[in-house]
Parts: structure tokens; C-alpha cells; sequence
């Protein structure tokens, strides 16, 4: 019996917050990783294209939730998410025509790129701090759990409860269709298999007549949608306020490059390597240990290694011992 | 018009700025900026030598700086007795086998033979360390923040004059440059980007949680001054009657006396950092490093160690950043970490050195000045220009009250299009490199 409440609060207090989290860092991973491998250049505007199109989201779920639309249990949020997309593409279209084209044409050096993605994001944060203001703004609604403490414990008669929040669900199902979607999409369609051969060899992939153009196109296509569903799930887990996004920026490149630079497969894996480190190692141990150690060997202290305020410290410390020991990330990414 | 002229004008148009700020706003603003534009030239020197001199990509420049800032509070602070007495030694005795155990586990990775054993008895060293090391610490830790929590319940500084923390923020800025750059400098430009954003964040996570060390965000307050008090100058016969002389109110003239002696203070260290910088630059070591920067391959054949180089240069430059994050401390009277943002510590700076000019060191300053200025004018330019444009609508219009609040955020948005627009029409800067 100790240990399954054991397993169970494992569970409901590592276990499940770290899969959700992961999701969303891994869909914020694979946006990073897609500009990388296309466009050659770390973008240091991608949180705060998470939190433009979460933004044009949570517009317009007010905007829906004000006409009494709603989809039931789940978060009107996920009506509003297409609009947001859109609204996101068409910025970073508008972005790239005004601002990276001319560099790309010009085969600027990548980290003159990276210094031009630093005005985006300026100009990104500033209007979203503009639009929304820089406040924490909610706009979870519907049902708040697919399964509450009380009815687990009800149902199993455990001590310990387990609960999975909607939001918990709906991210990990979400993050599960986008990433099926776009594998089948980079490995199956014409369009992905050219973006493919555009991020292997730009050179022999646009002698066998591949427009570069069309490529970046659907790629920042693919980044609004990554980006607006990574930033609208996170966002209706705990709650949309854009400091919060622009922090975002480190751990997700910790997933990319820990997963390898331009490769979707690491971001995915780097994504959930960064979520359950960050969860373990600053989640308190106390009462898991305290049902797998016999009577009277209960440890005294929380047993948390680190506070939860270092969280960047742990991606950090992953990223560092994975460039150390393997400089390409676990996938084998490329360098520009 | 030949350079020195246009270099002269464009300080020129920067001192007239700053001078229209005094006659049309007040001269406590105009010297506000200036203070701080000196720091922040002194802040775009630090990074131009990283990046200018030998094209490091660091984006951990607030991180340097809240360390300068830090060392100001270990400085200057009067000790706290009764806190050394109840953990000061635990404490340092639980970083010392932090230390220890890393030493420990480095030798370790150093000395055996690759392997599992190797592998196996460094995590072991590693975990052990951690361990022992949270054993000591943590005791201490607490009773050091129980020593009356509402007014110290840290372990105080040094009690040494304020001056001694600005080389000392330099230091301690350039030993934790030395300790990243030992890890990440051999990596790719964009991974070190990453690196030091990283390690930005988590000297800001340290100073906001480690309340033993510089009091958290209950912040450090009424740290000691290098120049006179206001209200020991009011109180000053001889000063008041000078400023009587001067037909100024002798409240507004200590305030304005008291800034005119920081700004002095900090002109002579700008100047002696840029001269350094310019020495720098032309010796032939600065032309070693430009020939890393431009070409690392060929320096590399050339027999440069380029990986000690750049830990050489990048140290330096995160110490002068050390010692402008010191001097801001100074200036602010207080640290308060919650106020370290990285857009304005460390993109702003970046702002600052691209406008200007990267590889020039006058046009780091011009830069730092004219930035500076920019990012404090947007907000009452952009409330001018919004409160006219909303004239027209009725005050309780909802829009007009939100187009109204949100022109604090307009800076943001100005310095975003000021960089991209020199990076388009002017990618060299103001002050092109020679």
C-alpha cells in the first residue's frame, strides 16, 4: 500500500506537471530548432513569438468567452488558438519580408542574424507589453480537472490523491497530434521533404530547383504554429504574463541544444530531459521517500536538492554538462 | 567632413541633449542622465571589448554587473557580529567543501583513465560533495538569517570604503568570467550566447534567494557614500551661503552638488577605462585579437593560443562591466535584485555598443550617452505625443486610458526599431571601427 501512494505522488507531483511541462518546452524546442535548421541562425525572439501569438489567443478567447461561446469542458482557448496562429504568421511573414530577407540575401554571418533577432525581440516584447500590458492575465476556462484528488481517492481508497488537470490533458493530447502531424508532415509531404534537403545542403538542394523563399515561408508558417500552440498551452497551465515567456528563452534553447541544434527528434527528447530534471531536482522528496523508508526512517528535512527559484540553474547545469560531453547534443546536431 | 569634425559633432548633439533636458525639464534629470549615461558608456566599453575587440557573443552582461553590485554591498557594508558568530564560519566552511568536492571531481575526470571507473567515481565525488556540502551549509544558513531578519540577518559586508568595492566588483566579476569562460568558451559563438544567458539568470536567482549573503529581496539599503550627504550639506553654513551667492534654493543645489560629484567620480574612471581600452586596441595585442576575430583559422596557424585569448579578453571585459554594475550600485545608494532585467542590463548594452559602432571604443560611448538618453526620454516624448493624439477622444473612453498607460512600454518597442535600423542602413554604427 506505501508503495503505490508512493508511486502515486510521484506521480501527480513529478510525474505529471513534468510530462505537460515537457510537452510545452518541446513544441517550444522544435520552433527553435526548425529557425536553426532553415534559416541558420539561434532566434532570440521565439519566446516572445510565444507570447505574441498567445497573446492575439487570449484576445480573442475573452472575445469568445464574451459572446457565451465555449467548448464545454475543454478551454475556449483552444477555439481561439487557430486565430492566434494566424495572427502570429502573419507577424513573422511581415518580419521576415521587413527585416531577415535583406540579410539572407545578402548571406549575412549567422550571428549578425542573432543580433537582428535581438531588435525582433525588443520590438516583439514591446508590443505585447503595449497590447496586453506586462500583468498575468488568466483565461483558463471549462472544467479545471479530468480527475480530482477527492474522486481518485474515492475511487482507489489510497491516502495519497492523484489529479490531472484539464490543462494537463489537453497539452499532452495537443503537443501529441502537432508533433505526429509535423513529422508526417517533414518526412512524408514534398514541401517537408524539400525543407529537409534545405537544412542538409542549401546548395544542392537549390540546384535541384527547391525555391529558398517558398522554404522559409512555410517554415515560419510552421514556427507561428509551434510557437502560438507551445505558448497558449503553457500559458493555460499556469498563466500568460510576458516576462515569464521571455524567460522561457532559456530553457528552451537548453532543450534544442541539448537535444541537438536542428534536430526535431532532440528537441522533443531535450525538451522532456530539461522538464524532469527541472521538476526532480527542485521537487520536495519528503513524502515520497517518507512511504518507500520503513517507520521512524522518515527523513527530517524536505529533501528539495535545490529551491525551486533555481530552475534555471538546472537547465543551465544540463546544458553545460551535455555541450562538455557531447558538443553536438544527443542527436547530433549540426553548426553553422 | 573629416572625422575627428563629425566625431566631435556627434558628442556635440549628445552634450546638447543633455543640456536641453536641464533648461527644458530640470537639471536634477539632466544630470540623472548623464550619471548614468557614464556608467552605461563604461558598461558598453566592457562589452565592446568582448565583442567588439574579439567578436564574444556574451549575453550575460547583467549578470556581471549584479555581481559588481553585490561586491559594493560585501564591500562597504558594516559587518554583522552576531550573525559571523551564530554561522559565519559554517557557512564559509560548507562553500569551501562546495568548492572542494568540484576541485575533487575535476581531478578525478583529470587523473583516471577513461572508463566507467572514471565516470562512476566522478558522480560519486559529486554527489557526496553535494551532500556534505548542503549538510554544512544549510544549519548555518539559517542561523545567520535568524539574527533579527527585519533589519540584517546577513552576515554584512566588509565595512571597508565604498570606492574599494568598485575595483572589487571588477574582481569578482572577472572570477566568475574566468570560471564560465574555462567551461564554455571552447564552444560555438551561439552556444556561449546561451551560456552566459544562463549563467545571467542564475547569479540573479542566487542573489534574490541567498538571503545570508546580501539580504535577498528584502534588499540592501543606506549602503555608505563617497561624496557628502544632502542634508549634511543644507545643514553647512558655508555651503549654503555659496549656494545663496548662486540664487539657488540650497535643498535643490546639495541634490544637484551631490550629483555633479558622482558624475565627477565617474568621469574619471570612464576616462580611465577608455584610455586602457584605446591603449588596448592599438598595442599589438589589440591587433592580435582583431586578427582572432576576423579570422580565427589563420590566427590559430599564426601560432595565437586562441582559446586563451579569449578567456584573457572575455575576463577583462566582464571585470569592467563588474566595476560599472559597482559604481550603479554606488549611485543607487541600495541593491535591490529584483530590479536586474536582462533587456535592460543586457540587451540595452548590446543596443548601446551596435549603435555606437562595435570595435570602436569612442563609439561605445557615444553609444552608452545616446542610448541612455533615448531609453529615459521615450517615456515622457511618448506621453506628449499620446496625450495629443488621444485629445480628440473623451477621458473615459477605455481606449485612451490604455493607449495612455502603455506608453511606459513604447521604450522597448523604440529601442527594438533604433537597433534594426542601424544594423539595416548602418550595420558599422555611428563611430565606425578604423
Amino acid at each position: 500500500m506505501d508503495l503505490l501512494n508512493a508511486v502515486v505522488a510521484l506521480s501527480n507531483f513529478v510525474l505529471i506537471p513534468a510530462i505537460a511541462y515537457g510537452s510545452q518546452l518541446a513544441l517550444g524546442a522544435l520552433g527553435v530548432t526548425l529557425v536553426y535548421g532553415i534559416l541558420r541562425f539561434s532566434n532570440f525572439a521565439h519566446g516572445d513569438t510565444m507570447a505574441i501569438g498567445t497573446m492575439v489567443t487570449v484576445l480573442f478567447t475573452w472575445w469568445f468567452q464574451s459572446m457565451g461561446l465555449s467548448l464545454g469542458p475543454v478551454p475556449t482557448a483552444l477555439l481561439a488558438l487557430p486565430f492566434g496562429i494566424a495572427g502570429c504568421a502573419l507577424l513573422l511573414l511581415g518580419t521576415d519580408r521587413l527585416v531577415y530577407r535583406f540579410y539572407r540575401a545578402q548571406k549575412a554571418n549567422p550571428v549578425i542574424l542573432v543580433i537582428v533577432s535581438m531588435g525582433v525581440m525588443f520590438i516583439y516584447n514591446g508590443i505585447t507589453r503595449i497590447v496586453i500590458g506586462p500583468d498575468d492575465q488568466r483565461f483558463a476556462d471549462g472544467a479545471r480537472f479530468l480527475i480530482s484528488v477527492g474522486d481518485f481517492r474515492k475511487a482507489t481508497g489510497l491516502e495519497e490523491g492523484l489529479a490531472i488537470r484539464t490543462t494537463q490533458a489537453v497539452t499532452v493530447v495537443t503537443a501529441v497530434i502537432v508533433v505526429a502531424a509535423l513529422f508526417w508532415f517533414l518526412n512524408r509531404t514534398r514541401t517537408g521533404k524539400s525543407m529537409r534537403a534545405f537544412s542538409d545542403n542549401e546548395d544542392l538542394a537549390l540546384l535541384s530547383g527547391i525555391s529558398p523563399e517558398r522554404v522559409v515561408t512555410v517554415t515560419w508558417l510552421l514556427v507561428a504554429g509551434l510557437a502560438t500552440i507551445a505558448g497558449v498551452l503553457y500559458g493555460l497551465d499556469k498563466s500568460f504574463k510576458p516576462f515569464t515567456y521571455f524567460q522561457l528563452l532559456l530553457p528552451i534553447f537548453a532543450a534544442a541544444i541539448v537535444g541537438g541544434l536542428g534536430s526535431p527528434l532532440g528537441a522533443i527528447a531535450g525538451g522532456f530531459v530539461i522538464a524532469f530534471s527541472e521538476v526532480t531536482v527542485t521537487y520536495a522528496w519528503k513524502k515520497v521517500l517518507g512511504y518507500l523508508t520503513p517507520d521512524g526512517w522518515e527523513p527530517d528535512g524536505l529533501v528539495q536538492l535545490l529551491s525551486t527559484d533555481y530552475k534555471f540553474a538546472v537547465s543551465f547545469m544540463i546544458l553545460v554538462v551535455v555541450l562538455l560531453f557531447r558538443p553536438t547534443g544527443l542527436f547530433r546536431g549540426k553548426s553553422v | 567632413m573629416s572625422e575627428p569634425v563629425r566625431n566631435a559633432g556627434l558628442f556635440g548633439i549628445v552634450a546638447l541633449l543633455i543640456l536641453g533636458t536641464g533648461v527644458l525639464q530640470s537639471w536634477n534629470s539632466a544630470l540623472f542622465i548623464l550619471n548614468f549615461g557614464l556608467v552605461s558608456a563604461i558598461m558598453a566599453l566592457g562589452v565592446n571589448l568582448q565583442w567588439g575587440f574579439a567578436g564574444l557573443f556574451n549575453v550575460g552582461v547583467m549578470g556581471f554587473v549584479a555581481l559588481g553590485g553585490l561586491a559594493s554591498v560585501l564591500v562597504s557594508m558594516p559587518p554583522v557580529g552576531a550573525a559571523w558568530s551564530a554561522g559565519g564560519l559554517r557557512i564559509l566552511a560548507g562553500l569551501a567543501l562546495g568548492a572542494v568536492s568540484i576541485a575533487a571531481a575535476i581531478a578525478a575526470w583529470r587523473l583516471l583513465a577513461p572508463g566507467r571507473v572514471r565516470a562512476v567515481a566522478m558522480v560519486a565525488i559529486l554527489i557526496l560533495g553535494f551532500v556534505l556540502f548542503r549538510a554544512v551549509l544549510d544549519p548555518g544558513v539559517a542561523a545567520v538569517e535568524s539574527v533579527d531578519a527585519s533589519t540584517t540577518g546577513y552576515l554584512g559586508g566588509l565595512g571597508l570604503p565604498i570606492l574599494l568595492a568598485w575595483p572589487a566588483g571588477g574582481l569578482l566579476a572577472a572570477g566568475a568570467a574566468w570560471v564560465i569562460g574555462k567551461t564554455a568558451l571552447g564552444l560555438r559563438s551561439d552556444y556561449l550566447a546561451i551560456a552566459t544567458l544562463g549563467i545571467a539568470e542564475i547569479v540573479i536567482a542566487v542573489m534574490k534567494n541567498e538571503d545570508w549573503l546580501a539580504r535577498g529581496v528584502k534588499n540592501v539599503i543606506g549602503l555608505p557614500r563617497p561624496v557628502p550627504y544632502e542634508i549634511d550639506l543644507q545643514r553647512s553654513s558655508a555651503f549654503v551661503e555659496r549656494a545663496d551667492a548662486l540664487g539657488i534654493d540650497p535643498v535643490t543645489a546639495s541634490g544637484l552638488w551631490v550629483k555633479l560629484l558622482y558624475g565627477g567620480l565617474f568621469a574619471v574612471v570612464l576616462a580611465i577605462v577608455f584610455v586602457l581600452a584605446q591603449l588596448a586596441l592599438h598595442s599589438p595585442w589589440g591587433r592580435m585579437m582583431r586578427a582572432i576575430r576576423d579570422n580565427e583559422v589563420a590566427a590559430r596557424a599564426m601560432g595565437k593560443d586562441v582559446t586563451r585569448r579569449h578567456l584573457q579578453v572575455f575576463v577583462l571585459g566582464s571585470a569592467v562591466c563588474g566595476l560599472a554594475g559597482a559604481m550603479m550600485t554606488t549611485l543607487d545608494g541600495q541593491l535591490t535584485p529584483t530590479t536586474y532585467q536582462p533587456l535592460r542590463y543586457t540587451f540595452l548594452i548590446w543596443v548601446m555598443v551596435i549603435v555606437g559602432g562595435s570595435g570602436s571604443n569612442l563609439g561605445a560611448v557615444l553609444g552608452g550617452f545616446l542610448i541612455w538618453f533615448l531609453w529615459v526620454q521615450v517615456e515622457p516624448l511618448g506621453q506628449l505625443v499620446m496625450s495629443l493624439a488621444t485629445s480628440g477622444m473623451s477621458d473615459a473612453s477605455p481606449l485612451k486610458s490604455h493607449l495612455l498607460d502603455s506608453v511606459a512600454h513604447m521604450r522597448l518597442l523604440t529601442m527594438g526599431v533604433v537597433l534594426l535600423l542601424v544594423l539595416r542602413f548602418s550595420p558599422r554604427g555611428l563611430i565606425p571601427e578604423k
